[in-house]
């Protein structure tokens, strides 16, 4: 493994931060501004792709940037794992910020400025935690996504929205301080670093209740992964306008949550540690508790954005139940179900914003022969939810495929029986949509009040963003070659293989 | 001798000269006294600033006033810690001297201001000399010299409270001077010295004797209720809130931290960390009443409506921090605590500066008048909410340079569980600042501009939706919030000079 010393991953981040201060700039001017969002989202993508030959040889590309105080510095590290979360993130900022821009201008939202600033400084914190290269870069990070998402999570400024975005703000900045801060001390003055080193830094450091302690501090401090009981703040951040919602509670806020329980897990913990303590294994069953009930859950909600966030929990603790497996195919699957997830479940709330803009539906049953009117958007919408249930030929399948696998290797075999279980549980809440919207007499009427007929589709700007990644979720199943060697890198350096 | 042997002694004979002038300058034209104090004070800073470099180079200074030899003859010392505070003090007086022009017009009688010119300066040459002597009795003068001359600054507040606030805070402060007095006595009665250096070479034979002992706890109490450590603190929350804006500003950036720093002296230099640890184990005591001060005050400032008064039970809270780092006694801790000196006078000045903007332009001192004015006042509620995320703790700014020492300090000591108290604070400090922010931007105004336009004496601009505050209030408030973010970011240099004052006081340097 070679380290190639370079600023390009300190770039990618930079490119959207600076595209926040053209945003502001040119506030008088839509198009121009809209121009910048879509400007930084390619140059962000084409960065990070720039970077993918060399992390797929098998090298880290590292960019230190300064040294805060003794033992705290700010530095980036390019690999495979960051690979596979910036890959997505970026792709998937473009898309979402065509989609945006048909979204707010559909529906006149207010301070668009603000808006696109905070989705532009999102994406740079999200970069930021894809390529930290130590604990304390990737909390800087964490905490920089929290403050960008908050004016997105209150951007209506009703009472509601401003008591969602509040619980948000006190769930994510609270924990992350009073919990993940917390283990961070512990975790440095145990260890004397906070370096991500593939196998971890803290063997052999402290006493086994220490470093339980430590784990569990972090576990709970990491919120943003929405593991239950500390989940809600999640369905309460759905009060943000959908493309919101869509990018950042589908993919950037809880992804970056997930990324870092892996990180801790794989590279401040390390496989062998955590086997030894016997944490995985606990780990485990949390992440299944969570995977199950937000299930349930889920199939309670008649709000569409609703039903998908309790999805999106139970999805997320499939990526930590994957990791915690503690297994090499555990691990692929958890990486390549980063990915998976949020094509598919993008599509979904992007599906839920155009039925939205279109016909101002909000809830499930309300979507009787919506099929019909909106075909496009309704076919992405089964291609993603089928995805999300692991039918081939899907991404989703291949993600599932893996923590099957897993679950066989680690020997947990009556986990696997939860995992069909959970199967059953995503089919009982998505499929009831698909049916409805197909093989249900429509009996809504439209804005004007009168009966629907014919395609009445959402503008173009969102109709083909959500294809696309309708399409993506399908490549994804054809062609993961991408990932599953990134998925591989990953593995092989955290399990003493490179 | 050169011009740079003397600057010990210029940085305190400049500005009292300067507030014996002020109000002969204040007969001859009023309007002069602003620049006078302006070129005072940048003067100040700048000699500071070169006793600054000068230490760092060639280590501790020391100024024998009028060549008599210490110990008989009362002696300056500058050393790596003292250097820090008076560049910490002297900036902000400066910066803040900038912005008083326009907030004292508004806040103090016209015939007053020469007078609170003067004072202010007076309040500049206590704080001065109470960070640079080596002498313990000079040490007395010039407390009592900032104590005097704050009482008159606070009783200069627009509201009539001010009145009883500053009384409220004579008596306290009084019983306070009183108290270091009597430690200053009795030290002397022992020893016959009054020189820190030597009284640290004289002391350890003393230890077990009561004189010695009584001395250090009237030294302990007293200079607690100077810095308003939590069960003493009472004075401070109608000072700060009564007082005028700018008085507010100065004295929550600097008067407590000098009376810190005073106690950093007594406990570190005077006597020994082995008899502040084993002797009289007086560390503990600090600690828990520091870590009370920190959750209490952070508490305290939660059920605040008036801005001013979250703001002083906040300064509570971080108090506790600088004595938690000091009673900690390793290196890391006190580095925290050092450091914190410096961040804590950047953040809470800047939050202060914002509240007199806001008092300057609206009129309102409730935290429910901050309600939409983001789009009013971009740049101050930009500086305010830079502030308020420093105070938070927020990686990258400087308070979360604090807290990291802090915590790892604590934890090197064996004292983890006192992490969660720093965390608790953080989160109760997230909860009150954010009630702010959240007001600021997401919030409508209500009725806010009407009032605006009664204040407006200026009449420019006030047509407009936004009213920003003028230039010489904005860029001293602007650049301190900035600075908050610059040292947070590039916090090797404070921590630098921090760290190895921190190993001085510990390692038994003067």
């Amino acid at each position: 493994m070679n380290i190639i010393y370079s600023p390009l991953p300190f770039m990618a981040i930079l490119s959207s931060a600076v595209a926040v201060v053209l945003i502001a700039l040119s506030y008088k001017r839509p198009n121009l501004r809209e121009f910048w969002t879509i400007a930084a989202g390619v140059a962000k993508f084409c960065i990070v792709l720039s970077m993918l030959p060399e992390v797929l040889a098998g090298h880290v590309i590292e960019f230190s940037l300064l040294e805060v105080a003794p033992g705290l510095e700010i530095a980036f590290r390019a690999d495979a794992m960051g690979m596979l979360f910036a890959l997505t993130a970026s792709f998937l900022w473009i898309v979402t910020s065509f989609y945006s821009i048909g979204y707010v201008r559909s529906t006149h939202e207010k301070k668009q400025t603000r808006y696109f600033m905070a989705f532009a400084g999102a994406l740079s914190a999200a970069i930021g935690v894809a390529f930290a290269a130590n604990m304390f870069t990737l909390f800087i990070f964490y905490e920089v996504i929290t403050f960008c998402t908050f004016p997105l999570v209150a951007h209506k400024e009703t009472k509601e929205a401003i008591s969602g975005a509040r619980r948000y703000i006190i769930y994510l900045l609270g924990t992350s301080l009073a919990f993940q801060l917390f283990a961070i001390f512990l975790t440095y003055s145990l260890a004397g670093t906070l370096d991500f080193v593939p196998g971890g830094i803290l063997a052999g450091t402290g006493s086994k209740a220490m470093l339980t302690i430590i784990f569990i501090l972090f576990m709970a401090g990491i919120t943003k992964a929405a593991m239950m009981p500390f989940h809600s703040w999640l369905p309460a951040a759905m009060v943000a306008p959908t493309p919101a919602s869509a990018l950042l509670h589908a993919v950037a806020v809880v992804k970056a949550g997930v990324f870092t329980v892996v990180k801790v897990v794989l590279f401040i913990f390390g496989v062998d540690l955590l086997k030894e303590l016997g944490l995985g294994t606990v780990l485990m069953y949390f992440a299944s508790f969570t995977i199950i009930t937000a299930s349930i859950v889920a199939v309670k909600q008649d709000n569409l954005k609703r039903r998908l966030a309790y999805s999106t929990i139970s999805q997320l603790s499939y990526i930590v139940f994957a990791v915690a497996l503690l297994s090499p195919s555990g691990i692929t699957g958890s990486a390549l179900h980063i990915v998976i997830h949020a094509f598919g479940k993008i599509t979904l709330f992007f599906a839920a914003g155009a039925i939205y803009v279109r016909h101002h539906k909000t809830k499930v049953s309300e979507l009787d022969g919506i099929g019909y009117a909106m075909p496009f958007t309704m076919i992405a919408f089964t291609l993603g939810a089928l995805s999300m249930i692991g039918v081939p030929p899907l991404g989703g399948f291949i993600s599932k495929w893996y923590m099957f696998l897993g679950a066989i290797e680690a020997k947990h075999i009556p986990i696997i029986i939860m995992l069909a279980a959970s199967t059953v549980l995503n089919a009982a809440y998505f499929l009831p949509i698909v049916y409805a919207a197909f093989f249900k007499k429509a009996k809504y009427g439209d804005a004007s009040g009168g009966i629907v007929t014919g395609v009445q589709e959402a503008p173009g700007m969102m109709v083909v963003p959500l294809v696309l990644t309708s399409i993506g979720a399908l490549a994804l199943f054809f062609a993961p070659t991408i990932f599953l060697d990134l998925a591989r890198i990953v593995v092989a350096s955290v399990t003493g293989g490179g | 001798m050169t011009l740079t042997e003397h600057l010990p002694i210029l940085i305190i004979i400049l500005p009292l000269f300067a507030a014996v002038i002020m109000p002969l300058t204040g007969v001859v034209n009023r309007s002069l006294c602003w620049y006078f104090t302006v070129v005072v004070t940048f003067l100040v800073f700048l000699i500071a600033l070169s006793l600054v470099c000068n230490v760092m180079e060639a280590g501790r200074i020391s100024y024998w006033l009028g060549g008599w030899k210490p110990p008989w003859g009362i002696e300056y010392v500058v050393d790596k810690v003292s250097a820090l505070v008076l560049l910490v003090v002297s900036f902000i007086a400066f910066a803040v001297a900038i912005y008083a022009r326009r907030s004292v017009e508004k806040e103090i009688a016209k015939s007053k201001v020469p007078l609170f010119y003067s004072v202010y300066l007076l309040f500049i040459t206590g704080s001065m000399g109470v960070t640079i002597t080596g002498d313990i009795f000079n040490l007395y003068v010039f407390l009592e010299i900032t104590s005097l001359s704050l009482y008159t600054l606070i009783a200069m507040g627009p509201k009539r409270r001010a009145l009883i606030a500053s009384f409220n805070y004579l008596i306290l402060g009084t019983i306070a001077g009183t108290f270091v007095l009597i430690g200053v006595g009795y030290l002397y009665m022992v020893t016959g010295t009054l020189n820190m250096a030597d009284l640290r070479v004289l002391l350890p034979e003393l230890y077990g004797s009561s004189a010695v002992l009584t001395a250090f706890a009237f030294f302990t109490v007293g200079l607690s209720l100077k810095l308003a450590l939590f069960p003493l603190h009472i004075w401070l929350p109608n000072a700060y809130s009564y007082a005028p804006s700018v008085v507010s500003a100065v004295v929550a950036a600097t008067a407590t931290k000098v009376s810190a720093y005073v106690l950093f002296r007594i406990l570190f230099t005077v006597f020994t960390v082995e008899f502040d640890t084993s002797v009289v184990p007086v560390t503990y005591l600090l600690i828990f009443f520091s870590s009370v001060a920190i959750i209490m005050g952070s508490v305290i400032a939660l059920s605040q409506t008036n801005i001013k008064r979250m703001l002083a039970y906040s300064s509570i809270g971080q108090i506790g921090y600088i004595v938690l780092g000091a009673a900690l006694t390793n290196e890391l801790a006190l580095t925290g605590s050092i450091i914190h000196i410096f961040n804590h006078a950047l953040m809470k000045g800047s939050l202060f500066l914002v509240v007199g903007i806001v008092v300057y332009k609206t009129g309102i001192d409730d935290i429910s008048g901050f309600k939409g004015l983001g789009r009013k006042m971009p740049i101050s509620m930009a500086a305010f909410t830079l502030g308020a995320l420093s105070m938070i703790g927020a990686p990258l700014t400087v308070g979360f340079v604090s807290k990291w020492y802090l915590a790892i300090g604590a934890i090197n000591a064996g004292m983890w569980f006192l992490v969660p108290v720093i965390l608790v604070s953080s989160i109760l400090t997230a909860v009150y600042f954010w009630r702010v922010v959240e007001k600021i931007y997401f919030h409508k105004a209500d009725e806010v501009e009407e009032i605006v336009t009664e204040y407006e004496v200026d009449g420019a601009g006030c047509a407009c939706k936004r009213f920003e505050a003028p230039l010489t209030m904005l860029i001293p408030t602007f650049v301190l919030s900035v600075l908050c973010i610059l040292f947070g970011i590039a916090a090797n240099i404070p921590a630098g000079i921090a760290s190895s004052a921190a190993k001085m006081l510990l390692g038994g340097g003067g």
